[in-house]
């Protein structure tokens, strides 16, 4: 049940932002202050889950497979790799390196 | 690779563009994001969410970082409002995307509440690589309706298969979570700012991971957003006082370069 709470209250509020957007006159959202928080929330909360989810197993820090994973990623970003790519390398390199007993 | 490719055919025939060059670059987006649905069905399921779940997440979500961050805040045991403020908030650029797409598309009214489902990274970016109105619309139709389609197959084939693929992590399905983020933040990283605010969210979310509640740590590591644009409003302000005392001083204006980035319209 409160996974469908969580899935109900992710769609609405996902929508209505993607709405607002496109209904909102334009000058609403135009304050450099509010158009520069926009630009930057995404990425501090990209940053945040990338480092959890690479170095967190429940509350704890770890440095497990992953961590080779995320660093493939990170050359095939380098490299300019398409996005399917630098998935399947961090899938591929941290299930090899688990393979070997990493 | 679309931006270049709509720059050549800009110069080439004078902004106009073939329907057939649009509907490539789109298809291109479409179907290589559109294909990692099934790393979110695998992972989702592989999180404990039910195939229903899973797939109501990419029917009615439809935005991915917000999908995973939503799956990974659940299965790390985090209540359902603040795992779904974690994805509200990373779906709040969206609003952005679409003040922007409903200049440059002009939607009849009629037609935007349909529209805005499609409103997320890629159609965004394929729709502002095209140089002309009609080339948008075919852009931002195509990248949507194919990656809308194909994520939410991918998401059932994957969530399908989660069970008989067994044990995700043997296979390196965790880090395609972190490694999506990685993808969509690292071209974000432009400016001196973005990358403090990086740099102090991963120290915020790793150092309070231990001590809050599931899904709370992300929550705060968002404070580095407005953190950062305070610092950098105030380095702003010191700045123009060095340029203004620099000039008087009779200092070459390369001297402002000194002072960092300060415009807000930079990164746009």
């Amino acid at each position: 049940m409160n996974t469908w709470i969580a899935i109900g209250l992710t769609a609405l509020g996902c929508y209505a932002v993607k709405l607002a957007g496109l209904l909102v006159p334009a000058g609403a959202m135009e304050r450099p202050f509010v158009r520069r928080l926009a630009a930057l929330l995404p990425v501090a909360l990209l940053a945040a889950l990338t480092a959890q989810q690479t170095f967190a197993d429940g509350h704890a820090l770890v440095l497990d497979a992953r961590v080779a994973g995320l660093g493939a990623a990170a050359v095939a970003l380098v490299l300019r790799a398409p996005f399917l790519l630098v998935v399947a390398a961090a899938v591929v390199v941290t299930a090899g390196v688990r393979a070997l007993g990493g | 690779m679309a931006q270049r490719t709509a720059l050549a055919d800009l110069t080439a025939d004078d902004a106009e563009k073939p329907d057939r060059a649009v509907v490539r670059d789109a298809l291109g987006v479409g179907v290589a994001v559109g294909l990692s649905g099934f790393a979110f069905g695998v992972t989702s399921a592989g999180s404990g969410l039910g195939l229903l779940q899973t797939c109501a997440l990419s029917l009615l979500v439809f935005t991915g970082a917000s999908q995973f961050a939503l799956v990974g805040a659940l299965a790390a045991g985090g209540s359902p409002f603040t795992a779904a403020a974690g994805a509200f908030f990373l779906g709040v650029r969206n609003a952005f995307y679409g003040l922007r797409l409903s200049q440059l598309l002009a939607l009849p009214r009629a037609v935007r509440p349909f529209a805005a489902q499609w409103v997320i990274d890629e159609t965004t970016a394929v729709t502002l690589a095209q140089p002309t109105r009609r080339a948008r619309r075919i852009g931002f139709t195509v990248t949507g309706l194919t990656l809308y389609v194909l994520w939410n197959l991918t998401t059932l084939l994957g969530a399908l298969g989660a069970k008989a693929i067994g044990d995700t992590r043997a296979w390196g399905l965790d880090a395609a979570g972190p490694a999506v983020f990685l993808a969509l933040l690292a071209p974000m990283l432009k400016t001196t700012t973005e990358r403090a605010v990086a740099g102090l969210a991963v120290l915020l979310g790793l150092a309070l991971l231990p001590v809050l509640p599931a899904g709370v740590p992300v929550l705060v590591a968002a404070l580095a957003a407005p953190i950062a644009l305070v610092a950098e409003g105030r380095r702003a302000g010191r700045g123009r006082q060095d340029i203004g005392a620099a000039q008087e001083r009779g200092a070459p204006p390369e001297s402002r370069a000194a002072g960092g980035s300060t415009d807000p319209e930079e990164d746009r």
